[in-house]
């Protein structure tokens, strides 16, 4: 009786402590995580992390001990001990003993994590200032991955926007999720395109910092279903802070769907590039490419930030020889931190980024480029490097009535079909 | 004491005490020109103080910047670019401009006075050791103020990010090139000193353990400061001169700056903090009024540390991909550091055993520092295990850790030795209520500050960001109250240094009651000069 009422009072007790405290104060330790070496590398953080209260128990208690007794107001004389050899042995062998007992278990699970022998698939993840690529090597699949638009938005200095919206994934949604299977050995080849990013998931005990012109590796074998985030770790610049990743964990008959899904998109957006793009398409498109890839260093209206990052509003690139813009998008800016984006965005999506900056920020070429016109400039003839240094678009050299001067002769921009639609 | 009084029967044939004489006058010389011209260690000293003072509250200033902007989330302070030069200027002000400058200060008052020697070897080197410092801070903070902003790629200066910088990045390595020669020189005027300038009978294993922990930081500096000399030269000719040491485009390898760096980075961890050893093994047994024990232990655990710092730099780079073998080496290499530096902590509890203990503001600064600082050690030593690095690795829960290692670390060993040797310097004693006063707001507030991030790490916060997710937001406002508390207390010290340089009780030549040593046998405040004469050693004189 006594018991059955314990029993039906208990939820009753907890609820309040469970809804209140823990969902307020968020979790204060590291999460157990969803793969074997997560669990084991959790495991050995809460051993070292008692061990470390004990050690600390002990001497704060001695210190502490003596601070109340041997004290000059109570009448305590010092005694005058100065020295002794075994207790300094003592004191140094026995810290000795309990850190080759840790050593042990720690040296276990690295060697775990280091084995990478035997991956079922693999993922290449490339870090770019400031979002993700991931490719699958296996499947064929690659697409970028960048903070969810809204959020976005909502981060920008005084936004004025709602952040408890967002709730607990504030700063981490995405707008395209890594899908993976559980249950199967994943291997992820980490690189950069830029600068030095670190590819965090804290679920999964994965941190491995993405290095341009190298390549590490790591491992995952998810055991739950889920969504798993995390984030960039290594300072990357401006928006380091902002560029999240989701991992979503499914079983193979789900992820397998989701291949064919993802193939058949592509296969679309190949088409795609075939067609005809109106205006408003390109426009409509380029700005959220604009703000996803270009917004960070050029900023959001184009106007630049005076003295690093020139602008786009009202610049002789912007505005000058459309050939001359597209190449310097696709190619970079050798020696400035302008990245190549040839790999970073579809025939499409360069499209659309350079029409939507050609009529944006007041710069009313009303030019028009066409994917498919991006594809053979690409594809068809050697792209010329663009040497005109984005630094010096205020000199006379790359002025607009310069620049068709310093194209090459067999100008690319022949094949590129443009329509003016002023 | 009779042990003084047999030390100036000695030492002195004029008997006219150590600061004074009658044929030869010669006090500072007047006006502001004093302390350009200075090549007083006294005066010096003070002038490093001072200006590791100021650097303090421009340091702490930025500091505030951070904490402000992460109040709460959402950007609402400043731009992201802006924030990440908070932190690395914070970083390089604090490191270089504050924890550095105070420790030379100290060792330039101190040593002198604690070996008996009538100033530093090299004294004209010392003006200029002191003088490039603040050309060289005038220079790094004058980049925030150009149109390319400040250095805001990590005090780390990793590339590739660092070359992003814009044309400001000169200045900076400009900067950091200037103070790297003032340390060495600094440094090569201590180990002259130290070795030259003992009187007959204070052998090296007589020395005070403030001098043999300066002895060993000196060491580091010479040792390392050219290395991070290199690296940043490296990253000037990449960025200014199309060399490729860290692109591999070119053929080089971003991760060798890291190796480079570290290799200078973490003997500096030590730097930084191996005179603070030095500073609470002088204080405990004076207040405990019991001699320092295991005198011998303390000089070997010195070294081992110091000797150690040069084999586990690559602790700070588990992620970077290093093979299984490298990962294990420099786990286990890291890990032994913790047996040193407990049998320090186990020496000093030794010390305060059975001692007759009173609990004046310099005993409460340097105990607040045995327990805060063996809190960022065992946090330390959760760091070394790799595996479970790999989670800590650029989380607040690093940031905790060094926090709690530089600022109840490093820092309150050097209010610690201000407020132990401030009645020497000024002659005064300083307001003993507001010193403990201070030490006590000081200690809450450093703690509801820096206690937190071990839990946002842990969650999984990273460090270096202006934003973050919703469920860390209740523990970033508790450390920015923490971090607003904390700074404001700080003005108590600048108060109470003042207020003890203008007057109060007047203190004696001995000042402690427990304290032993040579700089506690001459007058308060030690004369302009002293130990013009070579001291005879007693052993009551001695510390150990």
């Amino acid at each position: 009786m006594r018991s059955s009422v314990l029993r039906a009072m208990l939820p009753a007790l907890l609820i309040p402590v469970a809804g209140s405290s823990w969902a307020d104060w968020g979790a204060l330790n590291m999460p157990v995580g969803v793969t074997e070496v997560s669990r084991d590398v959790q495991g050995l953080h809460m051993l070292i992390f008692w061990i470390c209260c004990v050690i600390g128990a002990v001497v704060f208690g001695v210190m502490i001990y003596s601070m109340f007794m041997h004290r000059k107001s109570k009448g305590a004389k010092p005694a005058d001990f100065h020295e002794s050899t075994t207790v300094e042995i003592v004191w140094t062998v026995v810290p000795l003993v309990i850190l080759i007992a840790m050593a042990i278990p720690a040296a276990k699970v690295l060697i775990k994590m280091e084995d990478f022998s035997g991956s079922e698939m693999s993922i290449k993840i490339t870090g770019y200032q400031w979002r993700w690529q991931y490719e699958y090597l296996d499947e064929g699949i690659a697409f970028y991955s960048a903070l969810d638009a809204t959020q976005n938005a909502a981060r920008q200095q005084n936004a004025d926007i709602d952040l408890e919206q967002f709730g607990d994934t504030y700063l981490r949604d995405v707008d395209n999720e890594l899908v993976v299977p559980v249950g199967k050995k994943i291997r992820f080849l980490h690189t950069a395109a830029d600068v030095i990013h670190s590819w965090w998931v804290p679920d999964l005990a994965v941190k491995k910092d993405a290095i341009p012109g190298f390549i590490n590796e790591n491992w995952a074998r998810i055991d739950e279903p889920g969504i798993y985030r995390g984030k960039c770790a290594e300072l990357c610049g401006r928006d380091h802070g902002f560029m999240p990743i989701v991992v979503r964990a499914v079983p193979q008959e789900e992820f397998d769907t989701w291949v064919a899904d993802q193939k058949s998109a592509m296969a679309n957006a190949d088409a795609a590039v075939e067609r005809n793009w109106s205006q408003d398409e390109l426009l409509a498109m380029g700005e959220k490419i604009h703000g996803q890839s270009c917004a960070g260093c050029h900023q959001q209206e184009g106007q630049g930030i005076p003295g690093m990052f020139p602008a786009i509003a009202g610049s002789d690139i912007a505005t000058g020889a459309l050939d001359t813009h597209v190449q310097t998008v696709m190619n970079g800016v050798e020696g400035t931190p302008m990245a190549a984006f040839r790999d970073a965005l579809s025939d499409t999506e360069l499209a659309a980024v350079v029409t939507f900056q050609r009529n944006a920020f007041g710069n009313e070429t009303g030019d028009v480029v066409q994917p498919l016109a991006v594809r053979e400039s690409r594809a068809g003839k050697p792209i010329d490097p663009i040497r005109q240094s984005l630094l010096d678009v205020g000199s006379p050299a790359a002025s607009p009535a310069a620049s068709p001067a310093a194209s090459p002769a067999a100008s690319p921009a022949a094949s590129l079909a443009v329509t003016g639609v002023n | 004491m009779s042990s003084h009084e047999d030390v100036v029967h000695h030492s002195n044939a004029e008997g006219a005490g150590y600061g004074h004489h009658d044929h030869d006058e010669h006090g500072p010389a007047p006006g502001l020109m004093r302390w350009v011209t200075t090549t007083n260690h006294k005066d010096i000293g003070t002038l490093y103080l001072w200006f590791s003072m100021i650097m303090f509250f421009i340091g702490g200033a930025m500091a505030l910047v951070i904490r402000a902007e992460l109040f709460q989330p959402g950007i609402q302070i400043v731009d992201p670019m802006f924030f990440n030069s908070m932190t690395t200027m914070h970083a390089l002000v604090m490191i270089f401009g504050v924890v550095m400058p105070a420790f030379v200060g100290l060792a330039n008052w101190m040593i002198p006075m604690m070996i008996g020697a009538p100033d530093m070897a090299l004294p004209r080197l010392n003006n200029w050791s002191f003088w490039i410092m603040p050309f060289a801070f005038a220079i790094l903070l004058s980049t925030l103020f150009m149109d390319s902003g400040g250095p805001a790629g990590g005090w780390t200066l990793y590339p590739p990010l660092v070359l992003q910088m814009g044309d400001s990045f000169a200045y900076v390595i400009f900067a950091i090139h200037f103070l790297g020669i003032s340390s060495v020189m600094g440094s090569i005027n201590i180990v002259a000193t130290i070795f030259n300038m003992r009187p007959p009978g204070m052998t090296f294993m007589k020395m005070p353990m403030f001098v043999w922990t300066w002895l060993i930081t000196a060491y580091l500096l010479i040792a390392t400061i050219p290395v991070l000399a290199g690296a940043v030269t490296m990253l000037l000719t990449d960025r200014f001169f199309g060399t490729s040491f860290f692109s591999a485009s070119g053929g080089g390898d971003p991760v060798m700056f890291q190796h480079i760096f570290w290799f200078f980075g973490h003997p500096e961890v030590y730097i930084l903090i191996l005179p603070a050893f030095g500073i609470v093994s002088s204080i405990i047994p004076t207040f405990a009024r019991k001699p320092l024990f295991g005198y011998d232990s303390m000089v070997y655990a010195t070294a081992s540390i110091a000797f150690l710092s040069f084999i586990v730099w690559a602790h700070h780079m588990f992620t970077t991909g290093m093979p299984l073998a490298g990962e294990l080496f420099f786990m286990f290499s890291t890990m032994m550091i913790s047996v040193p530096t407990g049998v320090k902590v186990f020496n000093w509890v030794a010390t305060m055993w059975k001692g007759s203990m009173s609990f004046e503001t310099p005993m409460l600064f340097a105990i607040g520092f045995v327990i805060m600082f063996t809190i960022g050690g065992l946090s330390g030593l959760m760091l070394a295990m790799t595996p479970a690095d790999i989670q800590y690795h650029d989380t607040y829960f690093v940031v905790a850790h060094f926090h709690y290692v530089l600022v109840p670390g490093a820092i309150y060993s050097i209010m610690a030795a201000t407020y132990y040797w401030l009645p020497k310097w000024t002659g005064n004693m300083y307001d003993e209520k507001l010193g403990k006063m201070h030490f006590w707001i000081s200690t809450i507030f450093v703690n509801v500050l820096f206690f937190p991030m071990h839990f946002v790490g842990l969650a999984g916060m990273n460090r270096r960001i202006p934003d973050y997710s919703l469920q860390f937001a209740d523990w970033n406002m508790i450390a920015t109250i923490g971090a607003f508390g904390f700074g404001f207390s700080q003005l108590m010290f600048f108060w109470i240094v003042l207020k003890c340089i203008k007057g109060g009780e007047k203190a004696t030549g001995e000042v402690w009651e427990g304290a032993r040593g040579l700089e506690w046998t001459v007058a308060s405040p030690a004369p302009y000069h002293t130990f013009e004469s070579a001291p005879t050693i007693g052993s009551a004189t001695l510390t150990r």
